[in-house]
């Protein structure tokens, strides 16, 4: 699978509704633009042992792949039957799957600065922000996400789940999202069967505090 | 220990002064309910229950014997499905999540008077709440959609229905080859978690295909089961990782158990009368 560099920034700029930025094979078809499968920034076995290399790939080539195939199919109907619903669907999607993509990598280190900080002071420390999470994700029913996100408007962390693909927007305008895990079943269910909690307890191993720092920066600067 | 047929008795008494109040539930899926199922030798895995609870009413001193639900086996051996769905599927699928799901429910049970002394059709409808579910319906709900999933299937399944449901099928859905294309279909577009369901409806007295997302069962709008396919993704992915379409397949094709379809369907008739003639109006 060819490696392209990815700049944080670049990602971190990308919008909701796709355009833009590195990642994307934008080829205009009769005025319409065309997705490609954007792709990671690391190798597949390089989050190995917490996520293995076979539910990476798996995850990406097939699902996130699905994702984008049927984005494109929906971009098709839209010219003809305004297949809005669909297509917004999609586009939520999207997003979330692309900025999963770009949220975990890193090592795991934790974070520093300025988000290290805030996570201190709103969660009390790290270890029960993590705990949060956990607790948050595998009471989630069904399938979904879980984020830790930055309430803009009042400079606070939250931790928020959405359902299926929903992205964080869905609750609420002023969230910008730091890190996102994916708790739908095949996210997990080839290493971990159904024990979500043990997943959620070593993603912690291999998520980009980094990139979160970053974006936390980038708003309070 | 409390002998088996002594728990039995408490239990069928018990039962009886529970449902002496409520109206016979009208849609347990099977024809023998919970509580009739523990007077036969039980085929269940594990049962809990007695707990002794000193009760002091006045001058009364009686022993209450608490009830909790048991883990139902499916009607087959973990490995009979193979290679259709493989026997390790079925133990982290029954054996893990069902489980959890069951034993979550009784821990919920135990803290609630009220929702304890229903019966668990019931009780799934008690806790769906009209819509604003309450925090055990989730649990109670899967705890039935698995039972009913389990029974739906059987080793040597698929095939074509037979008799009284085909010619149902043939009536509502124009032919069985346009029912399995919409089935099929309902399954491949259900989106995030959830359930596809044949049922019955009671007042159109048709045969539907339903879509549930998550836990929630077609009881709960009143309709009869028929039979379901769980899109969970835990339910295919150990197999067929993220190929639905030959997960949904290989159902239709070699697990769905038509007899399963035709008991329930004898049942439904007795609160849906399918046969009303057409009386002309002079």
């Amino acid at each position: 699978m060819a490696l392209r560099t990815l700049s944080r920034k670049s990602l971190a700029g990308l919008t909701r509704n796709g355009r833009g930025g590195l990642g994307f094979g934008l080829v205009p078809v009769r005025g319409l633009k065309t997705f490609t499968l954007p792709d990671l920034p690391y190798d597949y076995g390089a989050l190995e042992p917490s996520i293995s290399r076979e539910i990476m790939e798996i995850h990406h080539l097939k699902h996130h792949n699905t994702y984008v195939d049927n984005f494109n199919k929906a971009l098709d109907n839209l010219e003809q039957a305004m297949d809005t619903g669909d297509s917004s669907t999609v586009v939520k999607l999207q997003s979330a799957l692309k900025f999963n993509g770009g949220g975990l990598e890193g090592g795991g280190e934790p974070p520093k600065g300025s988000l290290g900080w805030e996570v201190d002071n709103q969660f009390g420390s790290l270890q029960s922000l993590k705990q949060k999470m956990m607790v948050e994700g595998s009471a989630l029913q069904g399938s979904g996400w879980v984020w830790l996100a930055l309430d803009k408007d009042q400079k606070k962390l939250s931790v928020e789940c959405t359902a299926n693909q929903d992205p964080l927007i869905v609750k609420g305008a002023n969230y910008v999202p730091l890190l996102g895990i994916d708790v739908w079943e095949h996210a997990y269910y080839l290493q971990y069967k159904n024990v979500r909690p043990d997943y959620l307890k070593y993603i912690w191993e291999v998520v980009n505090w980094k990139y979160a720092s970053e974006v936390y920066e980038k708003e309070y600067p | 220990m409390i002998s088996q047929t002594f728990y039995c008795e408490m239990l069928s008494s018990l039962t009886r002064a529970m449902l002496s109040s409520s109206s016979p539930p009208p849609s347990s899926h099977l024809l023998l309910t919970h509580s009739s199922h523990c007077l036969k030798t039980p085929n269940l895995s594990h049962r809990q229950c007695k707990q002794q609870k000193r009760w002091t009413h006045g001058s009364q001193r009686a022993s209450r014997v608490v009830a909790y639900y048991g883990l139902k086996e499916p009607p087959y051996k973990l490995d009979a499905l193979e290679p259709y769905m493989s026997r390790r599927t079925l133990e982290v699928h029954w054996g893990g999540h069902h489980r959890n799901y069951l034993e979550g429910l009784n821990k919920q049970l135990e803290k609630s008077d009220i929702l304890y002394g229903y019966t668990f059709d019931e009780l799934v409808k008690a806790t769906y709440n009209n819509g604003n579910p309450l925090p055990e319906f989730n649990n109670a709900a899967q705890v039935w959609n698995h039972d009913f999933f389990w029974e739906s299937m059987q080793p040597g399944g698929g095939d074509m229905p037979k008799l009284g449901v085909l010619e149902q099928i043939e009536k509502d859905f124009g032919s069985y080859t346009s029912f399995r294309e919409k089935f099929i279909e309902a399954a491949l577009t259900l989106f995030g978690s959830g359930w596809v369901w044949l049922v019955l409806k009671r007042e159109e007295r048709q045969l539907k295909i339903v879509r549930t997302s998550n836990a929630i069962c077609p009881l709960v709008w009143d309709d009869i089961p028929i039979i379901c396919l769980d899109m969970w993704e835990h339910a295919y992915y150990l197999d067929y990782k993220n190929e639905r379409g030959k997960y949904v397949d290989t159902f239709m094709n070699h697990l769905v158990s038509w007899n399963a379809a035709m008991v329930r369907m004898a049942r439904a008739e007795a609160f849906v009368n399918l046969g009303e003639p057409n009386i002309p109006v002079a």
